[in-house]
C-alpha cells in the first residue's frame, strides 16, 4: 500500500497553530519562573536595604544595643560574639574538616568502611542544624559543663560545618590528577610527604572555596546557637572562652520578632551588616575559583 | 636524611592514625546524635506514652491541662513545607527547563550567581522579609484577615529559599537526559514543548524526584525563618493566614524560654528533635536512594 | 534483493558485489521531478564551511547515496534537509533548499511541519525510554494521527522488518532490544509518521554486519514507498543498496551520478582516487 503525501495528510491532523501557541504559553510560563528568582532576590535587598541601610554606620557597629533608645543602639556585642565564635569554629573544623577529607582521598582503601563513612558524612550534611544544637546542648554544655559559653557555641558550630568542609575537601583532593601523585611516588616521597608537599598545595583554591562556604553557613545560623543558649541581648563582648555571647543571627532575630517598628529598623540594619560580610565571603570564593582556574591552565 | 626508615615509618603510621581519628569524628558525631536524641527522650516518654504523643492532636506542654500530642507540631511542619514545595517545585522545575531547553547560554551564567545568592541568604533574613514584607504587603492586600504570624509567609519565603536547590539539582538531571533522545524526538516532528515534557522530562523523572526530596528534607529542618513568619500557636487548622507552630519553631520557644532542666517541657524538645531527626533523615535516605537509581541509568 | 559481499577486498582495487536486480524494482519514470533539491547550498559553523555550495537533486522513491571521507560534510549536509542543523547554535545557512518547490529556509517556513514529511534516522539508535509499541506510536500521537493506532504499529514494523521478532513482546521496554533491533525500531518510528523522504545518517555504522545486512535488505524495500538518502562511510554498502550517488569532499560536491557508474567509471579523478581506497 502505497501512501501518497496527499492520503497520509488526510490521516495525519498535526494541528500546528495550536501547538505553536501552547508552545508560546509555555515558553512564557518558563521565562516567568525564571524572572521570579530575580525579582525574589531584588524586592528582598531592596526592603532590606530601604528599612536598615541609613542606619548603618560606624556608630552603629561600635556600640551596643539599647532599650531605653534602642535606634542609638549597635551590635557591637553581636559583631564580636560571631568574631569570637567562628574564629573558634575555624580553628577547631578546619583542621579535623581537612584531616578526615585528606584520610578518606589519600589513605582509606576503597571497601565497605571507606563507603559507610562517606555515607554517613552526607547524611550528616542533611540533619537540620537545630539537631546539632541538640546534641551540643547535651553535650557540650551540660555533660562538659563548658555551660553557654562561646566554646561550646565553637565546638558545636565545628560539628555542623565539618560535613560540608570534610565533602568540598575530598572534592577538591579528587581534582588533582593522579599523575601528580605519581610523579611524587616516583621520587621516593612518602603517602604523607606526596600528599603535603604535592596534593594539598594543588587542591589549595577549591579547599578554602569549600571551607568558605561552610563558614558563611555558620555566620548565618542562629537555630543551634539559641537551643545552646546563647543570649540574645547583651552589653558586653566575650573576652575568654568560657564567656556568654551573642551573635548577629540571633540579635536580627531579637529585634525582628519584637512589634515595635524601631526595632525592625535596626534588624534590617543587622541584616545588611550580616549580608555584607557574607558578601565579603563570597568574593573571596569567587576569586578563589578564578585563582583555581588559573592554576589548572597554567 | 638523618632520620631513618624505621622513625620515618613509625612518623607515617602516626600521621595515618592521627587522620583516621579525624575521619572517625563523624561516625562519633553521628553515633552521639542518636544516643543523645534517645537518650534524653526516655524520661520524656516515661512520661508521655509515645502513642499519646504520636497521635494526640493537642500540644499544650504550658497550660494545664497539659497535653503532649504532636500532631499539631507535625502538621505546622507539614503546612509550611508542603506550601514551599508548591511554590518552588513549578517554579524551580519551569527554570531549570528554561535555562536547559529553551534559553542560550548565558542566561544560566546569569542566573547561577543569583542562585547562590539566594541559597546564601540565612534563614532570619528571609524571616525578617516575610514578616517586614510579605505578608504586610503581599498577603494583607489580597487575604485581608491576614494575621500577622501567618502560616502562608512561612511557606513563601521556605519556598524561595529551596528554590535554588531544585533548580539546580533539576538541571543537572535534566542535562544528564542524552542529546540523541532529544533529536530524535525533533526529528519526529515534535515542538520544544513536547520534547521537553513528554521526552525529556520522563526521562529525567527520577532526578527530580530526588531534587524534590532533597529540598523537602531541608524545608521540614528550617527553623528561624518559620519561626519568625508563622509564629508560636500550634494547632491543625486548614487555614494558612493564621499562625501555627512547626516543630522546630517549638523547640526554640522553649530554649528561650524558661523551662527549667528535667521538666517534662524540657524534655519535650528531645522528643520532637527525634522525631525531626527521623523524618529528615528518613526523607533524605530516600532522595539518595533515588538519586542512586537516577546516576545509574545516566553514567 | 541485494546480496552481502563476501568476498575479500583486496587494497587498491575496489571490486562491488555482484548485485541481482529484482524483477519488482520499477525505477521511477525518467525525468521526474526530485522530490528535494538544493542550490548552492552552504552551511558553516562558526564562519567554517562544512558544506560549500552544494547543488544535488534528490530524486523520488530512489535510494541516493553521499559518500564521502569523515570530515567531508557528508551529515551536515542531510542534516540540512530536514532543518535539523537549527539545533546547533552558531549554524550559518545560505543558499536554499527546495521541498517541493518551497524553500525550506525561507522565513516563515515551519521546520515542525517539514519535519513530518522528512523523516530521519540516526547514527546511534536512540528509541525513547519507553514499550516499542509506545516508540512507534509516540511521533504519531503528537501529529494528531486518526486511524488505528494498532494497525499503524504493526504497518510500520513489518515494513521495517521488526514485526516478527517484537510482536509478542510490544509492551517490553525499546531498551532491552538488540542494537540492531532497536535501529530498525527506530526506523519503524520514522516510517510510521509516513514521511515522503527517510534521511538515514550512516545507520549502520553502530552494529554488527549481520545486523547492517538486515538493515541494507530493508532499505532496499522501503524505496517502493519512501525517497531515501543515505549517508554512509561504507562505499560497499552504498554500492549496494542506492541508486545514485554522491561523492562530498570537504564540503563540496564533487560529483554524482547513477551508482554503478560512479563505482566502475567515475569522471573525476578524485571520485575514482577515494573509491579506489587511495585517501579516505
Amino acid at each position: 500500500m502505497s501512501a501518497t503525501p496527499a492520503a497520509a495528510a488526510e490521516l495525519f491532523r498535526p494541528a500546528l497553530s495550536r501547538r505553536r501557541v501552547a508552545g508560546h504559553i509555555f515558553a512564557g510560563l518558563c521565562l516567568a519562573a525564571t524572572l521570579l528568582s530575580v525579582v525574589a532576590l531584588a524586592t528582598l535587598l531592596a526592603d532590606i536595604a530601604a528599612e536598615g541601610l541609613s542606619l548603618v554606620s560606624w556608630r552603629f557597629l561600635t556600640r551596643f544595643p539599647s532599650t531605653l533608645d534602642p535606634l542609638k543602639g549597635g551590635i557591637k556585642s553581636a559583631l564580636w560574639g560571631t568574631i569570637w565564635v567562628i574564629g573558634l569554629t575555624i580553628l577547631f573544623a578546619v583542621p579535623l574538616g581537612m584531616g578526615a577529607a585528606i584520610y578518606l582521598q589519600e589513605y582509606a582503601r576503597a571497601g565497605r568502611i571507606k563507603h559507610w563513612i562517606e555515607l554517613n558524612i552526607a547524611n550528616l550534611a542533611g540533619v537540620p542544624a537545630i539537631v546539632y544544637g541538640i546534641l551540643g546542648l547535651a553535650l557540650f554544655v551540660r555533660w562538659m559543663h563548658f555551660d553557654r559559653s562561646v566554646l561550646s557555641a565553637a565546638l558545636t558550630m565545628s560539628l555542623l560545618s565539618l560535613p560540608v568542609i570534610i565533602i568540598a575537601t575530598q572534592q577538591a583532593l579528587a581534582a588533582v590528577p593522579n599523575s601528580v601523585r605519581e610523579a611524587a611516588y616516583a621520587l621516593g616521597a612518602t603517602r604523607w610527604q606526596m600528599v603535603r608537599s604535592h596534593v594539598l598545595p594543588a587542591a589549595l583554591p577549591g579547599m578554602m572555596t569549600g571551607i568558605i562556604l561552610a563558614l558563611s553557613r555558620a555566620i548565618g545560623e542562629a537555630a543551634p546557637l539559641v537551643v545552646l543558649g546563647a543570649q540574645t541581648y547583651i552589653q558586653f563582648t566575650p573576652e575568654g572562652l568560657f564567656d556568654m555571647y551573642t551573635v548577629l543571627p540571633i540579635q536580627v532575630f531579637d529585634w525582628a520578632d519584637r512589634p515595635q517598628k524601631e526595632f525592625h529598623q535596626l534588624a534590617a540594619a543587622g541584616i545588611v551588616v550580616l549580608l555584607a560580610v557574607l558578601f565579603v565571603m563570597n568574593s573571596v570564593c569567587v576569586g578563589l575559583r578564578g585563582w583555581q582556574q588559573r592554576k589548572h591552565l597554567g | 636524611m638523618t632520620s631513618g626508615r624505621g622513625y620515618r615509618r613509625f612518623r607515617e603510621g602516626g600521621i595515618q592514625l592521627l587522620l583516621m581519628l579525624c575521619a572517625s569524628i563523624s561516625v562519633l558525631t553521628t553515633l552521639g546524635i542518636v544516643v543523645v536524641l534517645v537518650s534524653e527522650s526516655v524520661p520524656f516518654f516515661q512520661h508521655v506514652s509515645p502513642l499519646a504523643f504520636l497521635t494526640g492532636t493537642r500540644w499544650t506542654p504550658l497550660l494545664e491541662p497539659r497535653s503532649f500530642g504532636v500532631l499539631p507540631l507535625v502538621w505546622g511542619t507539614t503546612v509550611v513545607a508542603g506550601g514551599a514545595l508548591l511554590i518552588a517545585v513549578p517554579a524551580g522545575l519551569a527554570t531549570a527547563i528554561f535555562t536547559s531547553e529553551y534559553a542560550p547560554l548565558w542566561v544560566r551564567q546569569v542566573l547561577k550567581p543569583v542562585l547562590e545568592v539566594l541559597a546564601g541568604i540565612p534563614s532570619v533574613v528571609y524571616g525578617f522579609f516575610a514578616l517586614h514584607f510579605i505578608t504586610p504587603h503581599l498577603l494583607r492586600p489580597l487575604v485581608p484577615q491576614t494575621e500577622v504570624f501567618n502560616a502562608a509567609s512561612a511557606a513563601i519565603v521556605l519556598g524561595i529559599m529551596i528554590l535554588p536547590t531544585i533548580c539546580s539539582l533539576c538541571d543537572d538531571a535534566l542535562r544528564a537526559v542524552p542529546r540523541s533522545l532529544r533529536e530524535a524526538a525533533y526529528g519526529m516532528a515534535a515542538t520544544r514543548l513536547e520534547v521537553s515534557t513528554r521526552i525529556v522530562l520522563p526521562a529525567a523523572l527520577s532526578g527530580v524526584v530526588a531534587a524534590v526530596l532533597l529540598a523537602l528534607a531541608r524545608a521540614v529542618g528550617e527553623t528561624m525563618a518559620v519561626t519568625l513568619a508563622a509564629g508560636h500557636t500550634p494547632k491543625l487548622a486548614l487555614n494558612p493566614f493564621t499562625s501555627i507552630e512547626t516543630m522546630t519553631a517549638y523547640m526554640v520557644r522553649v530554649c528561650l524560654g524558661d523551662a527549667p532542666a528535667g521538666t517534662v517541657e524540657y524534655q519535650s524538645i528531645f522528643a520532637v528533635a527525634l522525631l525531626l531527626f527521623a523524618l529528615t533523615f528518613a526523607i533524605n535516605w530516600i532522595a539518595q536512594r533515588t538519586m542512586f537509581r537516577f546516576r545509574e541509568v545516566y553514567e | 534483493m541485494s546480496v552481502v559481499s563476501t568476498q575479500p577486498q583486496s587494497p587498491g582495487r575496489f571490486v562491488p558485489a555482484p548485485r541481482i536486480t529484482p524483477a519488482n524494482r520499477t525505477p521511477p519514470p525518467p525525468g521526474a521531478a526530485p522530490v528535494l533539491r538544493t542550490q548552492r547550498l552552504t552551511v558553516a559553523y562558526r564562519h567554517k564551511a562544512a558544506v560549500r555550495e552544494v547543488t544535488l537533486d534528490i530524486p523520488p522513491r530512489q535510494v541516493t547515496a553521499i559518500i564521502g571521507p569523515s570530515g567531508c560534510g557528508k551529515s551536515t549536509l542531510l542534516r540540512a534537509l530536514n532543518r535539523m542543523n537549527d539545533f546547533i547554535p552558531h549554524v550559518h545557512v545560505d543558499g536554499s533548499v527546495y521541498y517541493r518547490g518551497r524553500d525550506i529556509y525561507a522565513p516563515g517556513s515551519d521546520p515542525v511541519a517539514l519535519r513530518r514529511r522528512i523523516g530521519m534516522v540516526f547514527q546511534k539508535p536512540n528509541p525513547f525510554p519507553k514499550s516499542v509499541y509506545r516508540n512507534v506510536a509516540w511521533g504519531a500521537r503528537i501529529n494528531g494521527y486518526r486511524g488505528n493506532f494498532d494497525e499503524l504499529v504493526e504497518r510500520a514494523l513489518r515494513q521495517a522488518a521488526l514485526w516478527d521478532e517484537v510482536k509478542d513482546a510490544l509492551h517490553r521496554g525499546a531498551l532491552e532490544l538488540s542494537g540492531g533491533q532497536q535501529q530498525r525500531l527506530c526506523i519503524a518510528r520514522a516510517i510510521a509518521l509516513q514521511p515522503e523522504v527517510l534521511l538515514m545518517d550512516e545507520p549502520c555504522s553502530a552494529l554488527d554486519p549481520i545486523a547492517t545486512a538486515r538493515i541494507e535488505d530493508l532499505i532496499d524495500g522501503l524505496k517502493k514507498e519512501f525517497t531515501v538518502v543515505l549517508v554512509t562511510h561504507n562505499m560497499q554498502q552504498a554500492a549496494r543498496v542506492s541508486d545514485r550517488t554522491a561523492f562530498l569532499l570537504m564540503g563540496q560536491l564533487i560529483e554524482v551520478d547513477e551508482t554503478a557508474r560512479i563505482f566502475t567509471n567515475p569522471s573525476d579523478r578524485r571520485t575514482q582516487d577515494y573509491i579506489t581506497g587511495r585517501f579516505g
